[in-house]
This record gives structure tokens, C-alpha cells and sequence, in this order.
């Protein structure tokens, strides 16, 4: 009887919550990314107008998806690094380590695409037990551990190329960077493409789906019908822009394939394993994760792997997409992965962040280079502009956080 | 001139889904030792932060008037420029600095930007005195007690010569000891003409400093009332909404067999390798037993219990038997596995990752158990933590707030849920009622009586000496790093506590 009179107080917030209140709520919880996306809208309307109308345009944002591609698989490994609490330099040169490793075997060893991916991927993952040695278990701090990688791999790149030009790559091998998913009908958009929006679609709902019966299940309270029935739709809408921004052009780029599949995997890895949560307790605070029983080693390690297993897949996304490995491949791609991150909401503290979020900050950054570029503005300018950009986004961040408490 | 120094009127103070203020009137006398109780969660610390500009004029309604001139603080400057000094619940001390820089940090001696630390030193050397904390003023914070800080703390409000100081729960980690002098120092400003504002769960301290009491229940003003116009039950009806006849509930324990056997446990200093801080200690617990650990602030209790739990120390040596095997434990994770869970006494820095939510604050030591083949199961994760926010009665508007939106005894529960789900065999509860308010304290009492029925082995290090004598069936005390005496409960009483806790035999 005595329990009932604060009991009441808790159930009272939860089921008086009202149409109002619930979007009230989602707005402000999820205010960041939403600043985030009108942001980037907001530069591709920009660019729309100061490039006289090509910069949104099938043929354009398909590019750009492509060549946002390695930085944002750069990026995703970079947001479990930051919100564990630490950081990764050496990722551009590990880019252009492996990078050069691949061209070397493919041109001087005469070696097939596939077993020269696996060779790069087993140096990814050495890197990565390298640097994570050093790290989680040597207590290095990461930001000289990643910097003498920094330079080392650098070496390698110019020791493995000789300080050339390494080309051409296999054909194979090179359709990872810059192939397209093959069309089979004759119909006037692509096929291919088409289908895999559709799948997207498909198991989006399902998902959704899933979600509420099982959370209807467990007797929790769940988005009224209509609202369920919009976000869904709202959902559909998204994915379906962005496909058929590729259905009208060539197709799906195999390396935005790539990208996808990367997405969905370090989205379920960050939110949905133990090992995921583990990695935002120790950034958030690492003395309160140790005495809960969190391998902090382990897990410290296995983002290091992680990391430069990511760099590595970049590194041949990159050097495909180019046809050609050089001593100055993927040099500062470290810096844009990390503004990429930052921009996206990601925490320089450590312990915040999200995949999707420095998916839309690898977006911004590749848009602020390409429109650039369309507009014939010199590299002096794109410099300062994404400099300054990085700073304008990060404010933000902080003063509409402010705001939401 | 009024006679209140201070006047609150009608404020109302919200949060995203919290009314934590809710037309809230609340008027203190100059020169007054003003009391304000309430449950967890009340609103008593975001009163005082609307009052010292934490939050900023315009982020709430209502009026402040201080000696009858209405104010708008924008900030702590505004609100101490107007006399006002605050300390908060939560220590808000920089821990690489010294004592002295702590004290005056914001407020340096300084000509033309160069500090004078001469007279910094000498200053604070001063108020350390009025403070009776005897240490040099150039040592680092980090290497201070959580009740030397709490007196820099207070040395620094002091420092600010405030004719209003408020002081949110200054003695939830004093020992009695400390506290008396607490309230040494505060007569001596009362005496100066100092007028306090006094947080605190602790009613006994309450009825023994205060001069006047005002009751606050989820977010508004119940009743103000002099001291000797109401007693303890009467606030705590107020305070919970109904009446509680006991502080403990009836002792049903039925302690079993030895469970876990700790013999000559020593460890050494991390900072100074060479000196022991515990010295050979040996005890046991039985299954189903609350076992009390007593002693004064720095006789090594903490020190102890974290070591034996893999967290603490160097050059560890002993043996633990748990379950009559042998058992080693390298870290806090065999610990857990072997089934033996350490809450801290410091929430802030061992238990809670403050930037994230409830649910996965509660369920981070068993993810484990929410999870299959490495995938956790966010319905699982809410369902767990649901229960605890139940039966803890944790109040926050959702398990997806987050932590460090919670107020300090709400944060003290959600550790607590923590480490109840573990579900451990032995479970080590240091201070585990910190700024807990009484109808809750109860309530954990209630859980701890239940887990003991259930076989678990509860060691409670408590500085509450009613609580020590309330909860326990054993009582172990300890001195300067060894156990000094060992009693039943039967026979214990405050005065034998103290005096093996003193050294004496
Ligand atoms: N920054 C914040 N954001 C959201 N809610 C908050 C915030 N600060 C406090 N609250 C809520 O306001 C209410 C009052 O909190 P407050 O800290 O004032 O309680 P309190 O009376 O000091 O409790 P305790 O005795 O536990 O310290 C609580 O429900 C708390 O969850
Ligand atoms: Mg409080």
C-alpha cells in the first residue's frame, strides 16, 4: 500500500504522454541529427544555386556518393575509436599502406584480386593488433601510438611503391572503386538498383514491424498507430530518395554497396552488441566500466582492429577508385574521418556518438569538396571553407545542446 | 530592512518531463539555520540552483528577493556578488590543483594577472584553521579524503565571506566525528551573523543544527516551521506522504554457513609502495548474513573491500575462500564472475557512466545476462531495468533518462539496481545509503533483509552507526588497517563501536 503512492508518480509521466508530448519528445531527443540533416540540405540547396542547378542532379549525387565512400568507412571506425576515448592518425596512412601493398601484388606479382584482398586484410587486422597492443596493453596513450603509425606506415608506403606510381590494377579489382552494379533488363531505370531499394524497403518494415510486436509483447508502450504508420512512411520516403537518386543514374556503385553493408554492421555493433555498449561505458567512464566487469583490454583492442580493418577495406575502395597506388595515397584522410565524426555529433571526450551521424558528416565533407570543385574554386579555398565549416558545426552541436537541457 | 534575508516566490522550475519545481514559496530568516528536507527527487538542489544562478533568470518563473530587493542572477558571479555562496552535492573540486588554488580559484589574489601566492598560501592557510582541517594548503585534492574535500569545499564558500551559504548535503560522506565539527564551524558563522541554508537526509542532524524546517514533496513547498514546533516523524509524514513507524525493518536473518573466508589480507599504498594499508586482516561471512564494517574515516574499509575486489592497491597478498575454494581475483571482472559484487562508497567515479541512460547504467555488469551470442536485447535490457525502477522507486520520468539528469540520491539507487542485478553471492555495500532519504532507505533495508533470506552474504560498510546497529548480525571494526574487534549484534551498542574504532581496547 505504501509502495503505491510514488509508483504513481512514475506510471503518471508515461501514460498521460500524449500525441503532443511523443513528438515533442522525439523531436528533442533526436535534435542533433535532425540539425545535422537540414544542415546538409541546406549546403546541397546552396551549392544547388551557386552552381547553376548541377549539383543536385542524379549524375552528380551518385558521384559524390561515391567519393564519399572511403571517408566514410573511415568514419565509421573512427566513431567507436573517439567514443571509446581515444583516437586514430594513422588511418591515412594505413590507406595508403594497404593501398600500395594491393597495386604492388596485382602489377609485380601478377596476383588475383581476391587473394590480394585477403593479403590487405591480413595486414589490416596486424596493424590493428599492433596498435591495440600498444595501447590496451602497454597504456601508450593512442594519440603516439597512432601517430608513430602515423609515420611508419607512411615509410611502408613509400618503401613498398618506391616512391612511384604503381598501376594499373586487375579490372576486377578496380569495379570496387568504380564499377556499378550491372543492369539485366532493358527497362528505363536500373534494375538491379531498383531491387535492392526494394529489399531495403522490405526488411526496413519488417523490422519496424518486429520491433513493436515484440515491445507489445514485453507490454511496453508503443507509438500510437498513425504515428507508427508515418515514421514508417517517413522511413520509406528516405530510402527511397536516396536510392532513386542511383536508380536514375547508373545504378548502385559497388563501393556505396559497400558502404551500406558497413553501415548497417557498425550501426548493430555500436547499439545492439554487449561489446558496442561496452565501448561507450569505458568513454563514458572508464573507472565505472572496470569495476562492472568490463574486459577493458579486450575491448580497447578490438576497436583498434576494427579501426584498421576499416582503413584497410578504404585503402582498397581508394586505390581502386583512383586505378593507382602513390607514396602520397590517403595522406590527412585521418583528419577528414575525424572531422567526418565530429561534425556528425560525435564527442572528442569520448563516450557519444553515432554511425549515422558521421555518415551525414562524411556527406557534408564530400559535398563541400565537390561543390567546391564544380564551382572552380582553388584547394586554398577548400581548405579554409572546411575548416571553417568543421568549426561552425561543432558550435552548433554544443548550443543546441545547451538548449535541449 | 525585512527580516528575511532571503524570499523564493512562486517558483516553478521544469525539465523535459519533469515539474521538478512546482510553484515552490520558500522564505528564510537573517542570521537562521534553515533546514530544507524532502524526499529524493523532491527539488531541493534545483531550488538552490534557481537560487544561486545555476540556472539562469528566464529558464524559471517566479521572484527572488534577497534582503527585500528582487534579484536576476545569470550566473554563480551574479548570485555572489548578492551575498550568495553554494556548495553543491556534488564535490566540485579540481583534482590536479592544490587546496590553496582550490579555494580561491575564481577569486586569486592577484595584482595586474600575476597571482600573489604568497598570500594565497597564507590565506588559505587561514581558513583552513576555521575549517580545522589540518593539512598543508599546496597538497593536490586527489590525494584528500572524500571529507577533507568536503571541508576544502567549505573553506571555499567561507573564502567568499557570503552572507548567505548553502550547503546541499554536506555530511552524507562525514563520519560523526567530522560532522561535529561541520557544525563547530557553522554555530561559529551563525554567531558571525551567517545565515545558512541545510540539506540534509540526516534528521538527527537536522534537529540538532536547524533552526527552522521547510518540507518540500515533488516540487512543492508542504510547510516551513520552527524547529521546536514539529519533531523527526512529523517531517518524515510530510516528507513521504505517509507514515513510516520504524527506520529498520524486524531482523529475520538466519545467518548459515561460512561462505567467504578472507585470511591475512595485506596491501600496500599505490602512491607510497612501502606503506601497508591493511595489515593482515582476516574475517569471514556467513551465508545469509549482513556483516557490518565499522570505523572511522581513513581506517582502510574501502581500502579493503576494493582490493579484495581486484580494484585497488599494490603488492595484495592473502588468500580468499569463497565456498570453502580458493579463489584468486586479478580484477573486478573475476570478482563478478565468482559471484561477488563491490557497490562504491564514490557513485560519481566508480559507478555511474553519467552521460548515458538509465537502462544501460543498471544493466552494464550483467549485459550478459540481457544478451545472446553477444547481442543484446533491448527489451530484455527495459524489462530489467523497469523492475528495479519499481521496486527502488528510482524517480525519473523514463529508463531512457539520462543519469546525470537524475537527482544525487536517484543516481545512488540506480547503482545500487546495478549491482542487484548481478545477482552475486557476496555483496559488498559501501556506504550504501548516501543521500538517500529515510522512506528509501527503508526500502533498500527491506531489499538487503530479503536478499539475505535469499543466502546472499551482505558486507555493509556504513559510517551511520544506527545503521551499522540496525542492519547488522556481526559487526567487524576496523583501525588504521587492521580489524580492532569483532562483535554480535546483541551486544553491540554505539559506545563499544567507538571505542574499538578509536584503537582502545
Ligand atoms: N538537469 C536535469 N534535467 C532533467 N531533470 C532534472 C535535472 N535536474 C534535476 N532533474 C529532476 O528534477 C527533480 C528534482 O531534482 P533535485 O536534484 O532537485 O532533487 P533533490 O531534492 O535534490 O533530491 P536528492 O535528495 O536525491 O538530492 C528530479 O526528479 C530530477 O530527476
Ligand atoms: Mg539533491
Amino acid at each position: 500500500m505504501e509502495k503505491n503512492v510514488n509508483l504513481n508518480t512514475n506510471v503518471k509521466i508515461a501514460s498521460t504522454s500524449s500525441l503532443k508530448d511523443i513528438l515533442r519528445n522525439t523531436i528533442r531527443n533526436n535534435i542533433r541529427q535532425y540539425t545535422m540533416v537540414i544542415a546538409l540540405l541546406g549546403i546541397w540547396i546552396i551549392f544547388q544555386f551557386l552552381t547553376k542547378g548541377i549539383f543536385i542532379s542524379p549524375r552528380n549525387l551518385s558521384n559524390l556518393f561515391l567519393q564519399s565512400a572511403s571517408i566514410a568507412i573511415l568514419a565509421c571506425g573512427m566513431v567507436l575509436v573517439l567514443v571509446a576515448g581515444h583516437i586514430d592518425l594513422s588511418v591515412g596512412s594505413v590507406v595508403g599502406f594497404t593501398g600500395a601493398i594491393c597495386a604492388v601484388l596485382m602489377t609485380k606479382h601478377h596476383f588475383g584480386t581476391i587473394p590480394t584482398i585477403l593479403i590487405a586484410l591480413g595486414v589490416g587486422i596486424l596493424i590493428g593488433i599492433w596498435q591495440g597492443f600498444w595501447v590496451a596493453y602497454r597504456q601508450v596513450p593512442a594519440f603516439i601510438v597512432t601517430l608513430a603509425g602515423l609515420l611508419m606506415y607512411r615509410g611502408g608506403v613509400l618503401g613498398v611503391t618506391g616512391g612511384k606510381t604503381v598501376s594499373p590494377m586487375n579490372d576486377s579489382f578496380k569495379a570496387i572503386g568504380q564499377g556499378y552494379l550491372p543492369k539485366l533488363t532493358n527497362l528505363p531505370f536500373h534494375d538491379t538498383t531498383a531491387l535492392i531499394g526494394l529489399i531495403f524497403m522490405i526488411a526496413y518494415v519488417i523490422f519496424e514491424i518486429n520491433k513493436r510486436k515484440s515491445r507489445i509483447k514485453y507490454g511496453f508502450e508503443v507509438l500510437p498507430m498513425n504515428l507508427q504508420i508515418a515514421k514508417i512512411i517517413g522511413g520509406l520516403i528516405v530510402i527511397g530518395l536516396v536510392m532513386s537518386i542511383m536508380i536514375t543514374y547508373m545504378g548502385i556503385p559497388y563501393a556505396v554497396l559497400l558502404l551500406m553493408a558497413i553501415i548497417i554492421i557498425f550501426t548493430v555493433i555500436a547499439e545492439k552488441t554487449t561489446f558496442g555498449r561496452y565501448v561507450y561505458a569505458i568513454g563514458g567512464n572508464k573507472e565505472a566500466a572496470r569495476l562492472s566487469g568490463i574486459n577493458i583490454r579486450r575491448v580497447n583492442m578490438l576497436v583498434f582492429i576494427l579501426m584498421s580493418v576499416l582503413a584497410t577495406v578504404a585503402g582498397i575502395v581508394y586505390t581502386a577508385r583512383l586505378n593507382a597506388a602513390t607514396g602520397s595515397a590517403g595522406a590527412n584522410m585521418e583528419l577528414d574521418a575525424i572531422a567526418s565524426a565530429v561534425i556528425g555529433g560525435t564527442s572528442t571526450l569520448g563516450g557519444e556518438g553515432t554511425i549515422v551521424g558521421c555518415i551525414i558528416g562524411a556527406l557534408v565533407m564530400a559535398s563541400l569538396d565537390n561543390g567546391m570543385s564544380l564551382m572552380n574554386l582553388g584547394v586554398t579555398w577548400q581548405y579554409i571553407v572546411k575548416g571553417l565549416i568543421l568549426l561552425l558545426a561543432v558550435w552548433v552541436d554544443i548550443a543546441t545542446r545547451k538548449t535541449a537541457t | 530592512m525585512s527580516d528575511y534575508i532571503l524570499e523564493m516566490k512562486n517558483i516553478t522550475k521544469e525539465f523535459p518531463g519533469v515539474k521538478a519545481l512546482d510553484n515552490v514559496t520558500f522564505k528564510v530568516k537573517r542570521g537562521e539555520i534553515h533546514a530544507l528536507c524532502g524526499e529524493n527527487g523532491a527539488g531541493k538542489s534545483t531550488l538552490m540552483k534557481v537560487l544561486s544562478g545555476v540556472y539562469p533568470a528566464g529558464t524559471y518563473s517566479g521572484e527572488i528577493y534577497i534582503n527585500g530587493k528582487l534579484q536576476t542572477f545569470y550566473g554563480i558571479k551574479d548570485s555572489e556578488r548578492a551575498g550568495v555562496a553554494i556548495i553543491y552535492q556534488e564535490l566540485a573540486l579540481v583534482k590536479q590543483m592544490s587546496v590553496a588554488e582550490n579555494i580561491f580559484l575564481g577569486n586569486e589574489f592577484a595584482k595586474n594577472n600575476f597571482i600573489n601566492w604568497e598570500k594565497t598560501y597564507s590565506e588559505a592557510e587561514k581558513i583552513l584553521k576555521e575549517v580545522r582541517l589540518d593539512v598543508n594548503p599546496a597538497t593536490k585534492i586527489v590525494n584528500l579524503g572524500v571529507g577533507q574535500q568536503q571541508l576544502v569545499e567549505i573553506a571555499k564558500a567561507i573564502s567568499k565571506r557570503a552572507e548567505l551559504l548553502i550547503l546541499d548535503e554536506p555530511s552524507s560522506s562525514l563520519t560523526e566525528a567530522e560532522t561535529e565539527n561541520l557544525f563547530q564551524i557553522l554555530r561559529e558563522l551563525k554567531a558571525k551573523g551567517v545565515t545558512c541554508i541545510y540539506i540534509s537526509h540526516k534528521l538527527e542532524e537536522v534537529f540538532e543544527i536547524a533552526d527552522s524546517i521547510t518540507i518540500l514533496r515533488d516540487g512543492k513547498t508542504i510547510s516551513t516551521d520552527d524547529k521546536n514546533d514539529i519533531n523527526e516523524d512529523i517531517v518524515i509524514t510530510r516528507m513521504v506522504g505517509r507514515e513510516l513507524t520504524q527506520r529498520f525493518p524486524k531482523k529475520t536473518n538466519k545467518p548459515g554457513d561460512v561462505i567467504l573466508r578472507v585470511k591475512n589480507w595485506t596491501v600496500y599504498n599505490p602512491e607510497i609502495p612501502d606503506k601497508k594499508l591493511i595489515d593482515s586482516v582476516s574475517f569471514n561471512v556467513r551465508k545469509g548474513e549482513i556483516l557490518g564494517v565499522a570505523g572511522l574515516m581513513g581506517a582502510g574499509r574501502t581500502e579493503l573491500f576494493m582490493s579484495i575486489f581486484g580494484s585497488y592497491g599494490v603488492n595484495v597478498s592473502g588468500d580468499i575462500v569463497l565456498e570453502g575454494k580458493p579463489i584468486t581475483i586479478k580484477e573486478p571482472k573475476d570478482a563478478i564472475k565468482y559471484g561477488i559484487s563491490y557497490l562504491s562508497e564514490d557513485r560519481k567515479r566508480y559507478g555511474l557512466v553519467l552521460k548515458q541512460d538509465v537502462k544501460n547504467n543498471v544493466t552494464l555488469a550483467s549485459l550478459d545476462r540481457v544478451s545472446k551470442s553477444g547481442f543484446v536485447n533491448d527489451n530484455e535490457v527495459i524489462r530489467h531495468t523497469n523492475h528495479y525502477v519499481s521496486s527502488l522507486r528510482i524517480k525519473t520520468p523514463s529508463v531512457e533518462q539520462k543519469v546525470v539528469n537524475l537527482s544525487g540520491g536517484n543516481q545512488q539507487k540506480v547503482v545500487m539496481a546495478k549491482w542487484l542485478m548481478t545477482k552475486p553471492k557476496i555483496l559488498i555495500l559501501d556506504e550504501p545509503t548516501r543521500g538517500i532519504d529515510v522512506g528509501a532507505k527503508y526500502e533498500i533495508y527491506c531489499i538487503m533483509n530479503d536478499l539475505a533470506a535469499e543466502g546472499v552474504g551482505i558486507i555493509m560498510i556504513s559510517s551511520e552507526l544506527p545503521e551499522i546497529l540496525g542492519m547488522s548480525d556481526r559487526i567487524i571494526i576496523m583501525n588504521r588497517g587492521r580489524i580492532t574487534g569483532e562483535i554480535s549484534s546483541r551486544e553491540a551498542t554505539q559506545e563499544k563501536i567507538m571505542q574499538y574504532a578509536t584503537g582502545g581496547r
